[in-house]
């Protein structure tokens, strides 16, 4: 027989957490959220519009909202877990601020760090004013406007897929998953807002594996003139008239090309968050090759690690889209409830 | 552009310099071409710093143009890497200074071979002992001279008598500053500021009192590029490139540009005589061309030396009108003069005379 007076910690309060949390205080568990951020929501309170239906991200974030309101609900922001160990067969987590929470189980949900792209040195990230990254493109959809630094509308925009993602140079070999849809997404919002600029997509593959994500790749081209060019771009510099030159191989002409452009934005990776990677050292979680939490088994066991009792949802796994989160995220609750049950 | 984004990419890549006792090899091309390099380096570094820096005449090509050519097999320019660090060994030295780029990034790939497949170090251990029965160690600390100059650049600063100041405008001068691929593009982490945004030029003109341009094809390479040079059906290649990256340059009006390899300065200065005798094109403001001086020579000039004690008067491209907004006062009569008052014979088609 369960006990329903189980203490669960979810660590980490974005969309896995939000939602992992939400849906184990409905089974009737007493969780505990820990967010390190003084708000709940993670990346997507910096995001404008989802793939594949450009919901505002906002909905998503509302409903979010209301699962966590919940009276087996305690939310703890502004607080980080610093370690955990395992006692018998309940948990001891130290925060960072010295407290002391006990657990039954713990659900690891702290996602993921977007990849600094100033480590891309020779796209010039952090030094040309107009090399920017895709979430920064996000923050300028949400205020409305896309500029440049000196105010001026852009004309010709690059968006650089893959950027720390599939790249050894930056020792990220995977793929992302998300940045390929993301550059598509974000070409037809700067296609909508700007009709006049020419909007150019720098790819090595072109990964669109989500539903609707195809289709959302075709309405690029013949909707929204949006140019594919498949090439990686090897270096961006500034000219004298303040406009970025951009070379890059265009594999499929077989030529190199230089391009000028207004402003290059770039589709920043997903890595294993810091956060994560501190809580793996100092707990004794796996890692990946990937860095990121390594699942107990690809195929039966993805929300399972290697300590009895520690369980993972979301992106703190691998990258995901919001709704594989939402999935992983409910699916994490089957494995808490079996896990429960043999104690 | 933001300069604190090149400073933090700086800060990534600050190598280690030794402070003294320094072997000293030098360069296969550079005592030709630019004479008074080599010489200047010798002399600040023991006279003007105190500083040790011994030379041993049994030093021989690093064999790197031969290498890079297909003619020296990796095994045979090992084995020559190898002597020379015998020479440092027996001389009791362990920080090595290397005056060519090429013959640095030679050093450099050599010994991240050796650190990658160590059977190799031992193969070529086996190589210099049978054939000259020398043994060596791995230098302590490797650097190339342009490093040990931005070492010392506050102190050039301090010593200097001039400022890169256009004394006729007041204005900082405008400098391009272009660095040997094979100083950091090969390893990062061997160069002082990386392989994007290498600061170790930079870094002496920002002290010196200059203004670095930053020109869309500041990383390209300046024409030599070995095969597209050695290789004489190449040569449009190599002057095609070096034209690429002048054009580029030309709109920031560069008073003068700096390197720090044989091979950059030399295709930089004298492909700008070929593209003018080819179509009449000159890439400085005013119809001139642009200098190009080694960093040994723009340390010298700073400090006050005589420019032609420098050797910039062997260069294509002459260096008047940059000696004009310096500031430095030289005697035309005394270009071309041996130092007891000989006339030697004056080069014709000299640019910018």
């Amino acid at each position: 027989m369960l006990s329903m007076d189980r203490n669960i910690v979810v660590i980490g309060g974005g969309t896995a957490g939000m939602e992992a949390a939400g849906q184990l205080s409905k089974e009737g568990f007493k969780v505990t959220l820990v967010e390190k951020e003084s708000d709940t929501g993670g990346h997507l309170r910096n995001w404008y519009h989802l793939f594949p239906d450009r919901r505002d991200s906002v909905e998503v974030m509302n409903y979010l909202k209301t699962r966590i309101v919940h009276d087996n609900i305690t939310l703890m922001t502004g607080t980080t877990i610093e370690s955990f160990e395992k006692r018998d067969d309940s948990f001891a987590l130290k925060t960072t601020s010295g407290g002391e929470l006990i657990a039954d189980a713990v659900v690891v949900t702290t996602g993921f760090d977007l990849f600094r792209c100033e480590k891309k040195e020779e796209y010039g990230y952090g030094i040309y004013d107009n090399v920017i990254t895709s979430a920064d493109l996000e923050k300028m959809f949400r205020k409305g406007e896309v500029k440049r630094s000196d105010g001026v509308i852009p004309e010709k925009i690059g968006l650089v897929h893959c950027v720390g993602s599939r790249d050894e140079k930056s020792g990220n070999r995977y793929c992302s998953k998300l940045c390929c849809v993301t550059a598509v997404k974000q070409a037809i919002e700067l296609k909508e807002m700007l009709p006049a600029a020419k909007v150019f997509c720098f790819y090595m593959d072109i990964r669109m594996g989500g539903a609707l994500y195809e289709e959302m790749y075709r309405e690029a081209q013949e909707g929204f003139g949006v140019n594919f060019i498949r090439g990686k771009v090897s270096e961006v510099s500034e000219n004298i008239d303040n406009k970025l030159v951009a070379k890059v191989e265009d594999t499929l002409l077989g030529r190199p090309m230089k391009i000028e452009l207004d402003m290059m934005i770039l589709m920043a990776g997903m890595e294993m968050s810091a956060e994560g990677r501190r809580i793996a050292l100092s707990s004794g979680l796996k890692t990946g090759e990937n860095r990121f939490f390594s699942p107990a088994d690809h195929h039966f066991g993805s929300n399972m690690g290697n300590v009895g009792g520690v369980f993972y949802a979301g992106t703190c796994t691998a990258p995901m889209n919001i709704t594989d989160t939402i999935s992983h995220a409910r699916a994490v609750v089957s494995d808490v409830v079996d896990y429960l049950k043999t104690m | 552009m933001k300069e604190e984004g090149k400073r933090r990419i700086w800060s990534d890549y600050q190598k280690e310099i030794a402070d003294d006792h320094f072997f000293y090899v030098r360069s296969c091309i550079r005592q030709s071409f630019f004479p008074g390099s080599e010489t200047f380096f010798l002399n600040f570094m023991r006279n003007v710093l105190g500083k040790d820096v011994y030379e041993n005449p049994s030093h021989t090509t690093c064999t790197g143009i031969g290498y890079h050519s297909d003619i020296v097999p990796l095994a045979t320019i090992m084995t020559v890497v190898a002597r020379h660090f015998a020479l440092m060994k027996e001389a009791g030295y362990k920080n090595i200074a290397i005056s060519c780029v090429t013959s640095f990034g030679i050093y450099t790939e050599i010994l991240e071979t050796w650190k990658h497949f160590p059977e190799e170090l031992e193969k070529t251990r086996e190589y210099l002992f049978k054939a000259t029965g020398r043994e060596f160690d791995i230098p302590e600390n490797m650097a190339h001279t342009s490093d040990i100059i931005y070492k010392f650049r506050n102190e050039i600063a301090e010593k200097g008598k001039y400022r890169l100041i256009n004394r006729l405008t007041g204005e900082p001068l405008n400098v391009v500053e272009h660095i040997g691929c094979h100083y950091a593009k090969m390893f990062p982490k061997s160069g002082v500021g990386g392989a994007e945004f290498p600061n170790v030029l930079a870094g002496m003109i920002d002290s010196w009192g200059g203004k670095v341009v930053d020109y869309p094809e500041r990383r390209h390479c300046c024409g030599f590029g070995f095969r597209q040079y050695l290789v004489q059906a190449n040569r449009g290649y190599s002057v095609s490139n070096t034209s690429k990256k002048f054009a580029s340059m030309k709109p920031y009006k560069p008073d003068f540009i700096l390197t720090n390899c044989p091979g950059c300065t030399m295709f930089m200065d004298k492909w700008q005589y070929t593209m003018k005798e080819m179509n009449g094109e000159v890439f400085g403001d005013n119809g001139e061309s642009i200098p190009v001086l080694t960093y040994e020579e723009l340390a010298g000039l700073v400090m006050g030396y005589n420019p032609w004690d420098l050797g910039i008067q062997y260069h294509m491209v002459q260096s008047e009108p940059l000696l004009r907004k310096l500031g430095i006062e030289y005697d035309p009569d005394d270009k071309f003069r041996t130092k007891d008052g000989r006339q030697m014979p004056v080069p014709e088609n000299l640019i910018n005379a």
